[in-house]
């Protein structure tokens, strides 16, 4: 159930998250060691411009990227088309945005735990 | 001749559509002997009522594919001796095509996404005209002779799980073929066979699991056929064109 | 039934591709909700960072970032099938997609530990 512009959305957000990902384990690589603290995620993250960007994008592509794959898997496995299978995807996309920019400002601009 | 040393079980899958079984058959065990043999001689001496399909018995027609052990094959040049390691024969019916009786598929929606996918002449002269120069050392002629000994068996069809799992997807032989005649100098419909690959069955389905390649009798690789087609839209798309 | 074959190598690379998606879509939201208790419920975002000291959850993090390692090499190993010139490694490459991502999550795991 791809077309050629569903495709092409999928490896561009692709493309855009390759550099992230590799971002993101290199952060992960560094921030645990010698333990996660939350003060130490906060303090990082905290008011920073930066990592709000970084992660906003990271967000943003993977909320496609996810929601154009299990499309397809969905689609292949069970047969799903038509209006159902465009609900599902808008659905993925939209829920895993909204959860993911939450997070990310949860432990940028909005924190209220540990300072 | 070979003279029988030993009788060989044969599980043949019968039916009619949908429904059926396997059913086991006592076969006489040559040294040479393909699957086919195997296949005919039950038609030939236990059970006239097999249905199969064979024309050439020399690997050019395409008509003898079934699955062997779970493996999508050409059998008239499958011998016995390769495939049977665990002493178990099986051969059923082509994966991925409605079953007509026993080994016979119904090929019609495999022929059709063939033109489907455009992958038809498109004639860029006529009569009148000097012939097209075809030139065997040019890039885009390679690209197309590296797909035109497709015999159109269908065993890259049944080895396909896309395939299997979306109905529209209009699968290795046929994107093949249009990639062939996308890089055929003779053919005047390029645009028209990007757009009919690039729709909801189209070559952007393939998840190059391979299987194509991996099993293709004829050693070709759809895979990097589909590959090409989804490159040279990905090109057009950039540039508005599609 | 009739019986599918499904033991070629790029059949497994593809299998991994798409479980790794899976899982990783399906971890997605329960890491968007966790990070989101700092601003919910500072006390249970703290309880549950401490709660990663445990070596199942360390190990378990291990495994996530070996499903989005794979993920992303053997994503970028299809791009490149699709894109690139053609390389007849491909089985090559899928393996090597697979070491690279072990590399990297055994790199991870040596951190926590």
């Amino acid at each position: 159930m791809l077309t050629v512009r569903l495709y092409m959305l999928q490896r561009v957000t692709a493309l855009l998250m390759a550099p992230l990902v590799v971002g993101h384990i290199g952060v992960m690589i560094y921030a645990v060691q010698g333990g996660l603290s939350a003060a130490e995620i906060l303090g990082r993250t905290q008011g920073s411009v930066f990592w709000f960007s970084f992660y906003g994008l990271f967000v943003l592509a993977v909320s496609v990227h996810a929601a154009i794959g299990l499309r397809t898997i969905l689609h292949e496995v069970t047969g799903l088309s038509g209006r159902l299978l465009m609900f599902f995807t808008w659905g993925t996309a939209l829920s895993l945005c909204v959860l993911g920019m939450r997070a990310i400002l949860a432990v940028t601009f909005l924190v209220r735990g540990v300072s | 001749m070979n003279s029988p040393i030993k009788t060989r079980h044969v599980a043949v899958w019968r039916g009619e559509g949908e429904i059926g079984h396997f059913e086991t058959y006592d076969v006489p065990a040559y040294d040479n002997q393909t699957v086919l043999d195997v296949v005919s001689h039950i038609q030939h001496y236990i059970d006239p009522s097999l249905s199969y399909r064979f024309a050439c018995r020399v690997g050019m027609c395409g008509s003898c594919a079934m699955m062997v052990n779970g493996e999508p094959r050409w059998t008239c040049r499958t011998h016995v001796n390769k495939v049977v390691g665990q002493d178990v024969l099986e051969i059923a019916p082509l994966r991925n095509l409605p079953v007509i009786k026993d080994l016979a598929t119904n090929m019609d929606p495999f022929f059709e996404k063939w033109v489907k996918a455009e992958a038809v002449h498109h004639s860029s002269s006529s009569r009148d005209d000097d012939m097209t120069a075809v030139l065997p050392n040019d890039a885009e002629r390679k690209k197309a002779d590296a797909g035109i000994e497709c015999i159109n068996c269908a065993v890259c069809y049944a080895a396909c799980d896309t395939v299997a799992g979306n109905a529209d997807y209009l699968g290795p032989a046929a994107l093949q073929r249009a990639w062939t005649l996308y890089n055929d100098a003779r053919d005047a419909g390029k645009q028209t066979i990007l757009e009919a690959v690039s729709g909801v069955g189209g070559c952007h389905n393939c998840h190059a699991q391979g299987g194509c390649s991996h099993y293709c009798p004829s050693e070709l690789n759809p895979m990097q056929a589909i590959a090409g087609l989804k490159q040279a839209a990905t090109r057009a798309l950039l540039k508005g064109k599609l | 039934m009739i019986r599918p074959h499904r033991r070629h190598p790029l059949f497994l690379a593809f299998l991994l591709h798409r479980t790794s998606g899976i899982l990783l879509a399906l971890f997605l939201p329960v890491h968007f909700w966790v990070l989101s208790l700092a601003l919910t419920d500072a006390a249970a975002f703290d309880e549950f960072i401490r709660f990663t000291d445990l070596a199942v959850v360390k190990l378990a993090e291990g495994m996530l970032v070996f499903l989005l390692a794979v993920h992303i090499f053997g994503g970028l190993r299809l791009m490149a099938l699709e894109w690139l010139p053609w390389t007849a490694m491909q089985k090559q490459l899928a393996a090597g997609a697979i070491a690279l991502s072990c590399f990297v999550s055994i790199t991870f795991l040596l951190q926590v530990i």
